[in-house]
């Protein structure tokens, strides 16, 4: 058996590490100095397909003990059980004590699959950890982000753990002294054990607006109950100057188009003001709209996540506040 | 095709939720319930595959007593039937616990469809699909925007990040899990909430399914819940709603800069 470790798993699309990988690499590489124990990442596709080759040795230029590159003919394209099947074998072989993940739609899409093949556990979508002594307590978001929850794993290692996007930076990679280590591992995988048949990755019919460039953004969320009521968002948008967003659901009713969806599934935008009129801020609307340089956030929950990512804050229903804040700009700009 | 759809209860997305005094979980006493968003999107897909290629869509749900006010919703809007796993001992499960139970009740149903929600809002795992589909040894696919059924198999639209997609093809038999906003919902209709109780419900315990607490223990345990600490320095505005217009005036234009 190999000696103890943390593996981490390295995402990568389009020839690219992914941020997801390096967030990754940067979350193993701080549980295992906590630990005292070393970190390994992982990488898993074909070296003939396009762009691969570089990826391990650049991962290899962060502070790790060995960069594994599994690789087959069957991993050129992603599917869920050509990955689990390759990185269960190694998990199954090396022994980790935790395997480390960000929680991307691709990790969403195995890890589950691959933890309940090695019959382990999987605690998933992490903010982050505390290490107590002897015992690891992980924290995650329940309730869309209303509690958070210490959650701790039952049962014996391995223990495969998902961090969300931007529970650790990075920024915070630790760069090694020298390059580590980098181990080809042929695996054998049967074309007929992938079932799943991956097509083409493609994105819908041309975006019609594009909300990266926008300054001003006024973002509607389902606090805004009505289609009707969509009205007076438009109003607030139009006496600021700024272009209409949303949040998922008001685009999943059809109250206004995908393309003005803000999150993790629609557009990512950092506009000079953001604002939530009735989002509670989920995760996945977070990260499209963190980078906004001002958020002004008005929910009629005090508790409500998206406060956390507020500069400004109005607890009140906001069909009291928006009419008013319409006229005191219009006034405020004829001036 | 035999469809089966996995659905649960949530907390009411504008109940009020308040913390036990064990700090372990939510009360519930006092919470209205609503079947989990995903999972009212995936019944919606089952039926309308049902409608299309014929065939029956049976609803299964874990949870106490209070889940049957979910499967009767769900046989009102066109579900052929519905299992209920209940039993004290299906309390508080993990993802896999959950997987496991459903697991076990699925199985001898031989489904050639499974569907659930992608995650619940409650726990949000995102996981008890994944795992049920290697329980079962079904090929899967997650975050569903879109499915086509050709016969043996399935062509369906998975949602990648940043508005991309992409078309996969899975034999059946086949689990998928569904992302909200595939499709519009129906409601219920009065004679379908007439013809909803004359559908058979079966109820299945652990005795039933030939489990013990030993199957389905956790692999995970959530210690404590609590409100998150208040890490932003978000800047409250409180009074009239004029007053609260003109100081945000102020601060937009001499702060923020955008006026
Ligand atoms: C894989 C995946 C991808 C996703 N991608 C995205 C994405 O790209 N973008 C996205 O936005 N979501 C996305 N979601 C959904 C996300 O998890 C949330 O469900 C969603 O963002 C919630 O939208 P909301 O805030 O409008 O609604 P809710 O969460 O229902 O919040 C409504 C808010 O309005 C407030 N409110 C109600 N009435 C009033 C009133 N009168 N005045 C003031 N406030 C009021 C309430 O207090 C509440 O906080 C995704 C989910 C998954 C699982």
């Amino acid at each position: 058996m190999m000696p103890d470790e943390i593996l981490i798993f390295a995402e990568h699309a389009g020839g690219k590490l992914t941020r997801a990988a390096w967030e990754a690499v940067s979350a193993g590489q701080q549980l295992a100095r906590d630990l005292a124990l070393p970190a390994s990442a992982c990488i898993v596709g074909h070296v003939g397909a396009e762009g691969l080759a570089p990826l391990p040795a650049e991962l290899a230029s962060a502070d790790l003990r060995e960069v594994l590159a599994l690789d087959s003919p069957q991993l050129a394209e992603y599917t869920a059980e050509g990955t689990a099947r390759a990185l269960g074998e190694t998990i199954r072989a090396r022994q980790p004590r935790f395997v480390v993940f960000s929680h991307t739609y691709q990790v969403r899409d195995f890890a589950p699959k691959l933890a309940a093949s090695l019959g382990c556990g999987l605690i998933s979508d992490c903010l982050g950890y505390r290490n107590e002594g002897n015992r690891v307590i992980f924290v995650r978001q329940v309730f869309q982000g209303k509690f958070s929850a210490d959650v701790e794993f039952a049962g014996p290692s391995p223990w495969l753990v998902s961090f969300q996007a931007g529970a650790f930076r990075r920024d915070a990679v630790r760069r090694g002294a020298s390059p580590a280590k980098v181990t080809a591992a042929a695996v054998a995988l049967d074309a007929a054990a992938i079932r799943v048949k991956p097509g083409e990755r493609f994105r819908e019919a041309k975006q019609a607006v594009d909300l990266s460039q926008a300054e001003i953004i006024v973002a509607v969320g389902r606090g805004i109950k009505a289609l009707e009521h969509l009205e007076l968002a438009k109003k607030l948008a139009e006496a600021l100057g700024g272009e209409l967003g949303a949040s998922r659901p008001i685009c999943d009713s059809g109250w206004l188009p995908m393309d003005r969806q803000i999150g993790s599934s629609g557009q990512t935008v950092a506009p000079k003001l953001y604002v939530a009129l009735g989002i509670s801020g989920a995760i996945q609307h977070q990260v499209g709209m963190r980078g906004s340089k001002t958020v002004l956030a008005i929910n009629k929950d005090k508790e409500a996540p998206i406060f956390e990512v507020a500069t400004y804050g109005v607890a009140s229903d906001l069909f009291e506040i928006v009419p008013g804040l319409i006229e005191a700009i219009k006034k405020a700009k004829g001036s | 095709m035999k469809i089966i759809v996995c659905l649960k209860q949530v907390p009411a997305r504008d109940a009020v939720l308040r913390i036990n005094p064990a700090g372990t979980w939510v009360v519930s006493a006092d919470v209205s319930f609503e079947i989990n968003e995903p999972d009212i999107y995936a019944l919606e897909e089952g039926l309308r595959l049902k409608e299309k290629h014929g065939g029956e869509v049976v609803v299964a749900s874990l949870g106490p007593a209070r889940a049957q006010q979910a499967i009767k919703e769900a046989l009102a809007k066109g579900a052929d039937r519905a299992l209920h796993l209940d039993d004290p001992a299906f309390e508080n499960l993990d993802a896999y616990g959950a997987a496991k139970v459903l697991a076990k009740a699925l199985e001898p149903e031989k489904p050639d469809l499974v569907l659930t929600g992608l995650q619940s809002d409650d726990l949000g795992f995102a996981q008890t699909g994944v795992i049920l589909a290697e329980l079962l040894g079904l090929a899967h696919s997650t975050i569903i925007m879109e499915i086509q059924a050709q016969g043996a198999s399935l062509r369906v639209k998975r949602e990648l990040e940043g508005g991309w997609f992409q078309w996969l093809e899975l034999p059946l038999p086949a689990l998928v899990t569904i992302q909200s906003g595939i499709n519009k919902p129906r409601y219920a209709t009065l004679p379908g909430i007439m013809k909803a109780k004359t559908r058979p419900l079966k109820k299945l315990s652990a005795a039933d399914l030939g489990l013990t607490p030993a199957d389905f223990r956790p692999r995970q345990t959530i210690l404590k819940i609590y409100v998150p600490a208040k890490r932003a320095h978000t800047e409250f505005f409180e009074g009239s709603p004029k007053e609260i217009a003109a100081r945000l005036v102020d601060k937009l234009r001499n702060e923020a800069r955008v006026l």
